[in-house]
């Protein structure tokens, strides 16, 4: 694209691939989210589907060369639709020894392998525990390994900006990009475009990163070393605007959704905290639809802020991960009681306690069904991919607002970084979410002498929802006091009689319950109709399910896929369903959550799949896990 | 988003409290803010004198009553809200700071108060309290101080004095106390005072002087608890020790304690030693030094300078109360938080155009897309 023909000494192989997996992986500091992150967008403006998995260290800058420094994104982009980020990388940029070492044992026999020589120094190799380079002692003969010198080519390159020689080095990341981006033919204009703004103030660092770009490029097309171009044509897709997003960015535009579409101001009131805080940074650029963001001094102060703007009539909007939700519990348990409008935003991470605060992991599922004192049920909804975050928080916020409840919104660390494309919403067809505050009184009250009196009760039922009026301060004549004690029915006054505690303990659960009713049913796949096994998910498993699923048709057999949506309620239909399949399989990156309540609810034999290695489950051993169970279910032999 | 001052606001000089606020038109009356509920708490607790204020000052304050709320956390004076007819939330124990912060900062046509104790915002919520004061989010606190656990039937409290014996120390408290108004100032609050249940006049001007305030107003209430720490505070209600106990703060006028029994005039003032800049007690008895006499202490609330605030507070016995100074410590004007960040949106909603679905569809709309057809 850089070079001209004449520059180009032979030509070159054009082989054709329906999807490639490639893994950028380099030190911390390296720059390896950025790069494909680039990677990413031009594979997306190609016309690919893709799906992204970054994987960095909870260090910002961990030593340097060591292994817990490695930083890694993943990129998977194909002809046609796909569901994940990848099992094994087709490709490895390794930066240094220690991003070899580290992802090394992740590639099949025969993947690619391209490393920059430069850093392959006697210390680094040390440093990543190497006694012998990996580059000459033969072990990589088995991989198609590449020797590239990035540093010493880029730093060649942009010798003319003058920077100093650590501040040239630093362009290799745009080299390496360069090089990869001829490899697959992805289009470039968009990443010197990105260059030319990232880096306006600083000209010369600009005209390096674009330079050491280009000639990546050039170099692919140049050398001998590279004699293959790929080509992965754009997939075929449901006409539409798309674009790539992460799902922290998706939820946070479905928050100014929902903003938008209820006509209720957000107030996010949240303390920083991996992997959420994106939400909270994207959240506070948007004042300009009456968004609200207050950095609080703890995770309580942050939710507890939230209710006192839900209490004012504003959308009260909390976001954190499973710690948060520790602190939280209390004052969730307070928006129970009280019945006040809720979002709490939960983008799990691995724990338990600090855990693996960069990595993902589903185990803040029962945490948000049981994590406070006394019955205090809370919805939960849970997105099922980085584009379907804007869904669900659309959803979640129609929970809350309809049923005047804390909402609980799972989403995780894959969700939350990783990308996919998404075809934007057309706004007139988003739902319209309607707060309906209390205006006047709703009852009537009989004095001795027979006249009669209106009221406000401001725990008076909503008959088909057992909703409560929602009536803010400043609204005459509704002056009420709410609060953590015990609520009589109706009048809300605070109350000890036993009966009227029996009765609104169980108001408040048959009023979650009653929420399944404004559920679809759900969708199961089961193509054949002929299935025995049903394989049930929820959250970020629906890709590796959906590949897993595939695979195990491909090979024949048969077997239904659904994913839940609501975790609580369940949809109505739920219970028919699962008594329809002789086996429930339940993947799950935790030990089994969704299990449990699934036995204890309907009592079903659901058999879990579980891994919790802080990262997405791998399609292809999960598929093996179906089809083993399918071979039983079927009363096959296994082969 | 640059630093917006209140002339940015565009408001002629500085704002009160309740501006903002809609006035209420018609006379109201202390009936008016009285709910039907009936008053739980201890025959003889102090709580009783700070809510029949409370409910006499709230009327004066001309705003509508359905414009006013009380929020509380946990404890004996939590129970609060449940007797004034305004909106009200009793909610969890130590946070009602937080939830005003949200209530203030999304509606600046409220009047928000916090009611709170020593337990609630010194000892579980000691966090929220000093993050409310330093941001000056427009609310007034009044914390309870009974220096005592009452709700949980007599521990000590963070403002218990060592030695204390209770339920829970029964060999007595190891805890040193806090000083709420010393904790206050540290948190540079704006408005800092200290008022008495027993004294009507003087906690309704303190009251009302705090609900004028834009930003936090802390007031500090001693409060007596009859059941677990009963004569807590009997040096500065004792009509013969109170004289010499109470040091009485008046903005302008010089800081003079104690009374004569012959001529009734103030035997002791407050003067800074010029040597070490501490403030000390001097005797103004006939051998006093007329140089002396005439360098005594003039109470500055409007000080921007917190620190001689600070060194008065610390004239407060941290024991048994035998000398403790009462009255507004500190009075000054700082930019409310709540306002500010309204007026960021106000800005930034200003300048966008167009109706808000159009607008949403630009954001979604946004970063590289691609049209497939």
């Amino acid at each position: 694209m850089y070079s001209t023909s004449e520059a180009s000494p032979r030509t070159k192989q054009v082989r054709q691939l329906d999807r490639v997996i490639i893994r950028f992986a380099g030190d911390s500091g390296d720059g390896m989210q950025l790069t494909g992150d680039r990677f990413t967008q031009e594979s997306a403006a190609f016309g690919n589907d893709l799906v992204t998995l970054p994987n960095f260290p909870a260090e910002i800058r961990a030593p340097q060369g060591t292994i817990p420094g490695v930083s890694s994104f993943q990129v998977h982009f194909a002809d046609h639709d796909i569901l994940t980020a990848g099992d094994s990388p087709d490709v490895l940029v390794a930066m240094n020894p220690a991003a070899l070492k580290a992802n090394l044992s992740d590639l099949a026999k025969g993947a690619a392998i391209i490393v920059d020589t430069h850093d392959f120094t006697g210390r680094n190799l040390t440093k990543a525990g190497y006694a012998t380079s990996p580059l000459d002692d033969g072990s990589l003969d088995e991989y198609d390994l590449h020797r590239v010198d990035l540093t010493g080519m880029t730093v060649e390159a942009v010798k003319e900006f003058g920077l100093s020689r650590k501040d040239a080095a630093r362009a290799k990341n745009m080299f390496a990009l360069g090089l990869l981006s001829w490899m697959y033919g992805r289009p470039t204009e968009n990443t010197v475009e990105f260059l030319s703004r990232k880096f306006a103030k600083v000209p010369d660092i600009r005209d390096a990163n674009i330079t050491a770009f280009k000639m990546g490029w050039n170099f692919g097309e140049t050398t001998e070393t590279f004699i293959v171009q790929y080509e992965v044509k754009p997939a075929a897709m449901a006409p539409g605007t798309y674009r790539n997003i992460t799902g922290n960015l998706a939820l946070a535009y479905g928050l100014v959704a929902a903003s938008v579409q209820s006509g209720l101001p957000i107030f996010l009131g949240s303390y920083p905290i991996t992997p959420a805080s994106d939400i909270l940074h994207e959240l506070s650029k948007h004042k300009g639809f009456g968004i609200t963001t207050f950095q609080a001094e703890d995770e309580i102060a942050g939710v507890g802020a939230a209710i006192g703007a839900s209490f004012a009539g504003q959308l009260g909007v909390t976001t954190t991960s499973g710690p948060g939700v520790a602190l939280k519990g209390e004052a969730i348990g307070l928006a129970v009681m009280t019945e006040l409008p809720l979002l709490v935003v939960n983008v799990q991470r691995g724990g338990p306690s600090t855990g693996l605060p960069t990595k993902t992991e589903q185990s803040d599922l029962l945490q948000a069904m049981f994590g406070r004192n006394g019955e205090a049920p809370v919805p939960i909804v849970a997105p099922q991919s980085p584009g379907d975050c804007f869904n669900a928080a659309l959803e979640a916020v129609r929970i809350a607002v309809t049923y005047r409840t804390p909402v609980m919104l799972l989403s995780d660390g894959y969700l939350a970084n990783g990308s996919e494309p998404w075809q934007v919403p057309d706004v007139a067809e988003l739902p319209v979410i309607e707060p309906n505050f209390a205006t006047g009184p709703n009852s009537t009250s009989t004095a001795a002498d027979g006249t009669t009196t209106e009221v406000f009760l401001p725990y008076k039922r909503d008959e088909a929802t057992l909703a409560r009026p929602w009536a803010i301060p400043g609204t005459a004549g509704l002056e009420h006091r709410i609060g953590g004690l015990e609520k009589g029915a109706e009048h809300g006054n605070i109350s000890y009689d036993p009966a009227n505690h029996d009765l609104m303990v169980r108001t408040r659960q048959a009023k979650i319950d009653r929420i399944a009713d404004s559920l679809p049913p759900l969708e199961v796949d089961d193509p054949s109709g002929a299935a025995k096994v049903l394989v049930l998910g929820w959250g970020s498993t629906y890709g590796p399910i959906g590949a897993g699923v595939r695979r195990v048709r491909k090979a024949g057999y048969n077997v239904a896929q659904t994913h839940l949506r609501h975790l609580n309620p369940f949809p109505k239909d739920l219970g028919d369903i699962l008594a329809r399949y002789d086996k429930v399989l339940v993947p799950e990156m935790n030990l089994g959550q969704l299990s449990m309540l699934l036995r204890a609810k309907y009592l079903v034999d659901a058999i879990g799949y579980n891994q919790v290695r802080g990262l997405p489950l791998k399609a292809a051993e999960l598929a093996e896990a179906i089809s083993e169970l399918v071979r039983s279910a079927e009363g096959k032999c296994l082969p | 988003m640059t630093q917006i001052s209140s002339t940015d606001l565009g408001l002629p000089g500085l704002r009160s409290g309740l501006d903002g606020v809609p006035s209420s038109g018609e006379k109201q009356t202390g009936k008016d803010f009285t709910s039907d509920q009936e008053v739980r708490w201890c025959p003889g607790c102090g709580d009783y004198a700070v809510l029949k204020a409370v409910q006499n000052f709230l009327p004066e304050l001309g705003i509508r009553r359905e414009n006013v709320v009380f929020i509380s956390g946990i404890g004996c004076s939590s129970r609060f809200p449940y007797y004034l007819d305004t909106y009200g939330m009793h909610s969890i124990h130590g946070r009602a700071p937080s939830i005003a912060t949200g209530l203030a900062t999304a509606r600046e046509d409220l009047s928000v108060f916090v009611v709170t104790g020593d337990g609630d915002a010194l000892s579980i919520g000691g966090n929220h309290l000093i993050h409310a004061l330093r941001r000056n989010v427009n609310m007034t606190v009044l914390l309870f101080n009974n220096r005592i656990y009452g709700l949980t039937k007599g521990q000590y409290s963070p403002t218990s004095e060592v030695g204390k014996v209770t339920k829970s120390t029964p060999v007595g408290s190891l805890d040193h106390p806090f000083n709420p108004v010393s904790l206050a100032l540290g948190a540079e609050g704006a408005f800092v005072a200290r008022t008495i249940d027993s004294d009507r006049k003087h906690l309704t001007s303190v009251l009302s002087a705090a609900a004028a305030h834009r930003g936090t107003s802390f007031v500090e209430i001693y409060q007596n608890c009859p059941i677990f720490n009963d004569g807590a505070f009997d040096a500065i209600k004792n009509p013969d020790t109170k004289a010499d106990a109470i040091i009485p703060l008046v903005h302008g006028a010089p800081i003079t304690f104690g009374k004569d029994k012959v001529t009734g005039k103030p035997t002791k003032g407050l003067i800074r030693n010029m040597d070490t800049g501490a403030i000390e007690v001097l005797d103004l008895g006939p051998a006093a030094d007329q140089y002396a006499k005439d360098l005594l202490l003039v109470h500055d609330a409007h000080n921007p300078d917190p620190s001689t605030a600070f060194a008065i507070s610390r004239l407060t016995d941290s024991g048994y109360l035998n000398q403790t100074p009462i009255g507004i410590f500190r009075q000054v004007e700082r930019p409310a938080y709540d306002d500010q960040a309204r007026d960021q949106i106000r800005t930034a909603s200003q300048a966008a155009t167009g109706a808000p679905t159009d607008r949403l569809s630009y954001l979604i709309n946004g970063g590289d897309t691609w049209t497939v057809v």
